[in-house]
């Protein structure tokens, strides 16, 4: 997941299809975000490489449509419904995130241990 | 017998300056050991135990048990090892006082001889201009304008001269140096051969030729005052100004108590720096007081007390295996001076606290009953005014006896006499000073130059250096300096070699961003 300027990234990802849960008059996901390209990486706790200034899941609520769906606290999302997320802004992730006429969001988050079980299972 | 007397400073010796002084200048104390016993009644011999020599001579050591008199005249306590020295050693002391006048004739022969060299020098210039006028008037051309202002600048730089010359040199010599002064010595060795050659050149060229041109002789003695002038600033350079910038660091350490003070100091020689040292002890240093001593010494004599040596295999006489014996012994045996010592401190600092306490409210209220009176109130109340010292003796009473106590409890006792508590009493009371002010001088030993001089106990140094004591300082050079009852080892560093280096931030770069890293639930 490291991040050589003008190379296209390679990552091992994960569909994971949230179906947008109404509470009143919003559509809530059930998880938090943090990161952007205007925020400081270095206070990422999530992040392997302290200068990643991808959109990280922070937090997933209890039961939420995320957690149903297979989201996991420190996922690297990496694309929302086609959109690329890996060089936004906080709040452009926040908006991509919450499109009001959008019930389903399919989102390609990326972790570690993706990667890992990969290669293991490239190895034996 | 006399060794509790502390008022004169020669009965009361330490182990260790004694031994000191013992190896150091043998032949002038002869190891009055033996002597004693058999010639005064004041002093007492006392047999050492056979611990000591570890850390003195040997040698000495049996040559004084096998004295024939010593059975008879000497009281032998073991365990303690207390010095005193008889009239003899006294007379002698003072003897060698004596003969220090011979310094002083030194130093009066030096001072002379400067101030002849320095008379002669002065009336040189005047002597070289008037000579010619002198001898041959009649040959000379006449003086011409230039010449005459030749005149006024030798009148004025001779002024200058003698301004310069009076401002740097007369002064009155504050310290008696052991070796002669280097640089000084220099300079008059300087003078005299210029001033010397200047003469040669004039009597042989000038004066045997009866060289007509005035205006060159005049010339001449206006160069001789310009050199004289440049001698004057070479001496102020040499003996002012090279020590100014500090090189070396030296610390300074006082050998009974341990305490000690850093002083920096540039290139002097080791005489000099130990007159600088000298000159910041009497302010810096707090005054000697040989009571504080005596509980370290009896807590030592204490452990060793009670521990005899006994010689079951015959006579031999092996002073070392006997101390060793003593010592491995003393080390076994399960002491609690350990405890003693801090159950006596923590209880020493209550008493003084309390007595402190006492005194401070005692003080205070005696200086509540005085009050001064305005300049208006002294013309209508002519019963009861009072001097100073007047009302000093009034209100004393009410706070003699906790003074007395506190200073007793301290130790301080003999630095100050009542008539010294009454001067310095009615000099508070002049100047308006509080009572803490006042408790001041009472509360803390303070430095030398505050109290009386004969409670000095150091008057007489003496300087013991391993290498010339003309010689300049060196880093890591050691030297001390002795008086009768203590010393102070000095120890000299080098101020490291300082590299700096600069950094230059432009003011325009101090710039800030905000880092964030927010968290929204989607």
């Amino acid at each position: 997941m490291s991040y050589i300027p003008g190379q296209p990234i390679t990552a091992v990802v994960q569909r994971v299809e949230i179906h947008k849960l109404r509470q009143g008059e919003n559509l809530i996901l059930g998880f938090s975000i943090g990161g952007g390209i205007d925020q400081d990486p270095a206070q990422n706790p999530f992040s392997e490489d302290k200068s990643d200034k991808g959109i990280y899941v922070t937090r997933v609520t209890e039961g939420g449509p995320a957690e149903v769906a297979g989201l996991q606290v420190g996922d690297k999302i990496m694309q929302v419904n086609g959109w690329d997320m890996t060089m936004v802004t906080h709040d452009q992730a926040r908006k991509r995130l919450t499109k009001r006429n959008e019930e389903v969001v399919r989102l390609l988050v990326t972790r570690h241990s993706l990667q890992k079980a990969v290669q293991q299972s490239m190895m034996s | 017998m006399d060794t509790e007397s502390t008022y004169s400073g020669y009965s009361h010796y330490s182990g260790h300056s004694k031994k000191a002084h013992r190896q150091g200048s043998r032949d002038r104390h002869k190891s009055p050991r033996s002597k004693d016993g058999s010639r005064s009644e004041k002093s007492v011999t006392i047999q050492t135990p056979p611990a000591e020599p570890l850390l003195g001579n040997d040698a000495s050591r049996t040559e004084d048990v096998q004295d024939d008199n010593w059975g008879e005249t000497t009281t032998a306590i073991t365990g303690t090892s207390e010095h005193s020295i008889s009239q003899e050693d006294i007379a002698r002391i003072s003897k060698d006082l004596e003969d220090s006048v011979g310094l002083d004739c030194k130093r009066y022969l030096g001072l002379t001889v400067a101030a002849v060299l320095g008379l002669l020098v002065f009336l040189t210039p005047i002597a070289f201009i008037l000579l010619p006028q002198i001898l041959w008037r009649d040959d000379l051309e006449p003086c011409g304008t230039v010449c005459e202002g030749l005149f006024i600048s030798v009148a004025f730089k001779l002024l200058i001269l003698l301004i310069g010359t009076w401002a740097l040199f007369f002064r009155q010599p504050k310290a008696d140096m052991p070796r002669v002064f280097v640089f000084r010595a220099l300079l008059l060795v300087l003078i005299f051969l210029f001033v010397f050659s200047y003469w040669l050149f004039y009597g042989v060229r000038i004066l045997d030729s009866k060289d007509t041109n005035y205006q060159g002789i005049v010339q001449y003695a206006v160069s001789l005052v310009d050199a004289l002038l440049f001698i004057h600033y070479l001496a102020i350079v040499l003996l002012e100004l090279r020590q100014l910038q500090p090189m070396f660091t030296l610390k300074v350490v006082r050998s009974t108590d341990g305490e000690s003070r850093y002083y920096s100091l540039g290139h002097l020689s080791i005489q000099r720096a130990a007159l600088v040292v000298l000159e910041n002890y009497y302010r810096d240093f707090t005054v000697y007081n040989p009571t504080l001593l005596m509980a370290s010494k009896s807590r030592a004599a204490k452990h060793m007390a009670g521990l005899k040596v006994y010689n079951v295999d015959g006579p031999v006489n092996n002073a070392a295996s006997q101390s060793r014996a003593m010592i491995t012994a003393a080390a076994r045996r399960r002491d609690s001076s350990h405890n003693e010592l801090y159950y006596e401190e923590a209880d020493h600092d209550r008493r003084v606290k309390k007595r402190r306490a006492r005194l401070v409210v005692a003080v205070e209220e005696a200086f509540t009953h005085i009050k001064r009176l305005q300049a208006e109130e002294q013309q209508k109340a002519p019963g009861e005014v009072m001097d100073p010292r007047e009302a000093a003796q009034a209100i004393f009473p009410s706070m003699a006896r906790a003074l007395q106590k506190y200073l007793r409890t301290t130790q301080q006792q003999h630095y100050h006499s009542m008539e010294s508590i009454l001067q310095h009493l009615s000099f508070c009371i002049t100047n308006n000073m509080t009572p803490k002010a006042f408790l001041e001088r009472y509360m803390s030993p303070g430095p030398t130059l505050q109290y009386d001089r004969d409670r000095w106990f150091s008057k007489q140094w003496t300087l013991v250096s391993e290498e010339a004591v003309t010689s300049g300082l060196k880093d890591g050079g050691v030297f001390v300096l002795k008086c009768l009852d203590f010393s102070l080892v000095i120890n000299v560093k080098k101020i490291p070699f300082i590299k700096l280096s600069e950094e230059f931030i432009d003011p325009k770069s101090h710039k800030f961003v905000l880092r964030l890293q927010s968290e929204t639930s989607v």
